[in-house]
């Protein structure tokens, strides 16, 4: 078993294993179990970052028959692409695994086991190779994640969860159709790098983009498909929320770079219109929607979907610091937006209310989290230093190259983004103590500590010093962007 | 190759059959010397015969395709596979309904016993290589079933159940027959091979076509597909759930096989002209099925709306008319049969003496009550709605593939648009189990057989989604043999 088969199944193993013997009765061992399954599922993801040579060539790679009769393989494999990912999951499972310590006091056992498998599954989606393989992976996420924000999450969970489901199923149902096509082309095989070579005709290509464009774009998610989005991050538990944001959606980001681009690149070329404006309508309007929330939950998931805009955005410049940009952007909101939920959850679990206006003057009774809270925040504004400023001004360059208007708008985000994440900040941290329940806080505990450290330190450092990271992705970036310049019309 | 004489090594194909009927024979004649306590005995025996068929069907293989008693019959490994399948999914139906019947003075020699003439009725079905032995089969199979419905006589409902399921039946049976009688007139042979002789050999044939728009119709009722449906969701919900069970599962897979000899082999000449029956089946089938069943308060009858969508699914993977079709339709019924077991077995696992659990809010909170029997049907509930890695996503995988591959591209993002609406309805039982708050406290304790059986099945549909290929062999190798 290669390590990417270990990063796959090691979670999978330890959630069937706390599915079965895990219970109320028994909590505490159940959740140590499920801690050791997401830190030695962290380790075996180890070896993919020491391991790694900085080239554009699929790396770590299996392959063994599955369904030989349609040709489908177990085939496994990262490049610089999708290798950051596997790591940034395994790392965001461990988290929250931790942040659920206290919180989750009902059906412990599943709870666990649903995000481990949802661990291991997610890292089958960025390492396959073979598109069934991918697509098994990737529809087999949503049931724990069903099962999370709808068993687990906030009065309304029910709604949201079948909203959620839903969404992605329609998407991803036509990528399964467009797989099955390319298929066709490519005289049986389910290869997704044969797909990446095969010559199809524009309106082929059109097509195929739109049925892959309707599967990630619920993902990432774009407006307007992005409806699902807010309710289902407010009525899922924290650590529900912070795969949500930290992971599912890069999945989309990763779907455009791995399928959309590469599969189908004159319709990227005369799409790109349709995508910038979309991306742009989120970076934009979805960051003026942000500002008026009242629910911190719903601000942090509105301007995720603000965030994310520029991964599109990136992607569709054509250019090495469009492309480079999105993937560091992805990165990084991984990690801030997985710190602002956990946040979010630190003042939920004390005060059990969500909304900006309950609190006030946090910093006077929490100085520690206060201090962490604004930092985040501070990424998230796309403070210089932190890992927010990274991607989103690698972006906004790469979009200065192609047109100076793009790059005016996406640059309004440093505008909107500083706008409603301070105004929030002001609001929630500073002032006087607002009421009873914020003089009553107690400030953060040692577990919540470790969860926060590990991340303020993770912003930090992508801040201040990204080169590893984009060492690894630029021979992918590069390979991709080759190929897409080239086309492969017939 | 066609045997004239008649001796031992003609009947040898027909084996099983041979030995099922003597065991039928015995167990009927033997019912009646049982004393009330002894009566289980029937019950085992039942299993053991269906049971040790299936050994037989499964161990006396022949080479190929053999056809005997005058061409009137065929064992290939097509209909090995469909009778081992099927004789299975019978004994299965037994195991989970046992509890059930018991409870409600159902367990008698007489249900037992039509039970087994039913699977012999399919399994002559299966086999058929003859019109007449085709309907006597369909036959054989359609009167055990019309009893088995109506055995629960003070029930008003069953009752009409029963009475709507023969009339209807009668009604597509007399299709069937006035088609074949057609087909005979214009191809002037009732034997499938010669049938299909003579369509590839003349010219246009008015009156086979003509008789073939009967047998597609007679087909479509046997199966369920819309808009010859509308017995099936009266029937399903009015019928003792073990007889729904019977109704539901097995004769699927002896009615995929009815299709295969009628169509893939006696009509594949006239393939053009019946796969745009098979589209408007597909097509209405698919809408009907999935759309109506949304509405539906009563599980039982959210099945049956389901089961119409899921033969919308089996026909669209046949109208491909080539072999990765069949065969994909193949694995399909396999597959479905095996997802029906356990959603019936679970109706069946949450019924009591004098209560029947198939209200969807029946379902409610069971995760509270048992995380083991939740989790069953949640594995089930995400099959039948196609999600991986459960086994009923491959089974629409092959079908859509081997659709693609036909050029029914549109007709796939149409079957492919309608899985998200069933998607909810399946959606909304898990949501119950694990969102709601139980109503009922009572403690599930189901019989060993139950137990195990319910378990097998979800865990077979683990298993068939994470390692298809040796049935996916099995199910191309069979068409193969079969064409």
């Amino acid at each position: 078993m290669g390590w990417l088969s270990l990063a796959i199944w090691v979670p999978i193993a330890f959630g069937i294993a706390v599915l079965l013997v895990g219970s109320d009765r028994s909590a505490g061992a159940t959740r140590w179990t499920a801690l050791a399954g997401s830190i030695l599922g962290l380790a075996v993801c180890i070896p993919l970052w020491t391991g790694f040579e900085p080239t554009a060539a699929m790396q770590f790679t299996e392959n063994a028959p599955w369904i030989a009769r349609f040709n489908v393989n177990y085939h496994l494999g990262v490049d610089g692409i999708s290798m950051p990912f596997i790591l940034l999951n395994s790392f965001m499972t461990v988290l929250v695994v931790i942040a659920h310590w206290e919180v989750v006091t009902q059906k412990v056992g599943q709870y666990l086991a649903a995000f481990l498998v949802m661990s291991g599954l997610i890292n089958g989606v960025f390492a396959s190779l073979d598109a069934i393989v991918f697509y098994v992976f990737f529809e087999a996420m949503l049931i724990p994640m069903f099962l999370i924000i709808g068993v687990w999450g906030g009065p309304n969970r029910v709604y949201a969860a079948v909203k959620f489901f839903l969404y992605t199923l329609l998407g991803s149902l036509l990528m399964l159709a467009a797989f099955i096509y390319l298929y066709q082309q490519t005289n049986g095989s389910f290869e997704i790098l044969d797909f990446q070579k095969v010559p199809l005709p524009m309106t082929a290509q059109v097509l195929i983009f739109l049925a892959m464009f309707m599967s990630f774009a619920v993902k990432v998610p774009m407006w307007p498909v992005h409806t699902w989005l807010p309710d289902a991050h407010v009525e899922a538990p924290t650590g529900g929320s912070v795969i949500l944001a930290a992971i599912t959606l890069k999945i989309g980001g990763y779907g455009f770079a791995r399928f959309n681009l590469p599969i189908a690149p004159d319709a990227s070329h005369a799409l790109a219109g349709f995508m910038i404006a979309l991306s742009l309508i989120a970076v934009v309007y979805i960051g003026l929607v942000a500002l008026v929330q009242s629910d911190m939950k719903k601000l942090i998931a509105y301007s995720s979907i603000s965030h994310m805009g520029f991964v599109t955005l990136g992607l569709f410049m054509f250019n090495g610091e469009g492309a480079l940009g999105a993937l560091l952007q992805m990165v990084s909101h991984g990690f801030v937006s997985a710190a602002l939920f956990l946040c979010v959850g630190v003042l939920y679990d004390r005060v059990h209310s969500r909304n900006i206006a309950d609190y006030g003057g946090v910093a006077n009774t929490m100085p520690v989290f206060a201090a962490f809270f604004v930092l985040f925040a501070m990424a998230n504004t796309g403070l210089p230093g932190t890992s927010g400023f990274v991607g989103e001004f690698t972006v906004v360059l790469g979009t200065l190259k192609v047109s100076w208007w793009y790059a005016f708008l996406a640059a309004s985000t440093l505008i909107w983004g500083a706008a409603y994440t301070l105004w929030m900040v002001k609001r929630v941290i500073y002032g006087a103590v607002a009421n009873d329940h914020v003089a009553k806080l107690q400030d953060v505990g040692r577990r919540e500590l470790v969860f926060l450290v590990l991340l303020a330190v993770a912003v930090l450092a992508m801040g201040i010093y990204p080169k590893p990271l984009s060492d690894v992705m630029n021979p992918s970036i590069q390979e991709l962007l080759r190929h897409v310049a080239a086309g492969k019309a017939t | 190759m066609t045997q004239a004489t008649f001796s031992l090594a003609t009947m040898a194909p027909a084996m099983p059959e041979i030995a099922l009927v003597a065991m039928v024979s015995i167990l009927l004649v033997a019912d009646l010397f049982f004393k009330a306590h002894e009566r289980y005995l029937t019950y085992v025996l039942s299993l053991v015969a269906l049971v040790g068929t299936a050994v037989l069907c499964a161990t006396t293989a022949g080479a190929g395709s053999i056809v005997t008693f005058q061409g009137m019959f065929v064992s290939d490994l097509l209909s090995q596979v469909l009778k081992v399948a099927m004789l299975l999914t019978v004994a299965a139906t037994l195991v989970l309904s046992r509890s059930y019947l018991e409870l409600r003075g159902l367990l008698t020699g007489e249900f037992l016993c039509l039970a087994l003439f039913g699977a012999l009725g399919m399994m002559v079905m299966i086999s058929a290589h003859h019109f007449i032995t085709l309907y006597l089969g369909l036959e054989l199979m359609a009167l055990s079933q019309y009893a088995m419905v109506a055995l629960q006589r003070d029930s008003a409902r069953a009752t009409e159940a029963a009475m709507k399921y023969f009339v209807l039946g009668a009604l597509s049976s007399g299709l069937l027959l006035y088609g074949m009688s057609m087909i005979y007139g214009g191809t002037g042979s009732l034997e499938l091979s010669r049938v299909a002789q003579a369509i590839e050999g003349g010219g246009r044939n008015t009156l086979a076509l003509f008789g073939l728009v009967f047998v597609v119709a007679g087909i479509a009722f046997k199966l369920g597909a819309a808009p010859f449906h509308m017995w099936i969701p009266d029937v399903y919900h009015g019928a003792a759930t073990p007889a729904t069970l019977i109704v539901g599962a097995a004769p699927k897979l002896a009615a995929f096989g009815f299709i295969m000899r009628l169509l893939a082999t006696g009509l594949q000449g006239l393939l053009t002209d019946w796969q745009p029956m098979l589209v408007i089946l597909t097509l209405a089938s698919l809408a009907v099925g999935n759309i109506i069943a949304i509405a539906q308060a009563n599980l039982k009858r959210m099945l049956a709306y389901s089961t119409i969508a899921h033969m919308g699914f089996v026909t669209l993977g046949i109208l491909a008319g080539t072999e990765t079709g069949y065969s994909a339709a193949l694995f399909y019924v396999i597959v479905y049969a095996l997802m029906t077991l356990g959603s019936f077995g679970m109706i069946l696992l949450l019924s009591r003496a004098g209560f029947e659990a198939e209200s969807l809010d029946d379902f409610r909170g069971l995760n509270q009550r048992s995380k083991w029997y939740a989790f069953v049907m949640l594995i089930l509930m995400f099959s039948l709605a196609g999600i991986p890695p459960a086994a009923g996503f491959l089974a629409k995988l092959f079908v859509l593939q081997a659709a693609i591959d036909a050029g029914y591209t549109s007709l796939v993002v149409y079957a492919v648009l309608l899985s998200v609406v069933g998607a909810f309805y399946y959606l909304r039982i898990v949501r119950l189990m694990y969102m709601e708050e139980p109503v009922s406290e009572i403690t599930l304790d189901p019989r060993a057989g139950t137990r195990w059986m319910l378990s097998i099945t979800a865990i077979a549909t683990l298993v068939l989604g994470l390692a298809p290929a040796p049935l996916v062999e099995l199910c191309a190798r069979a068409i193969t043999a079969s064409m």
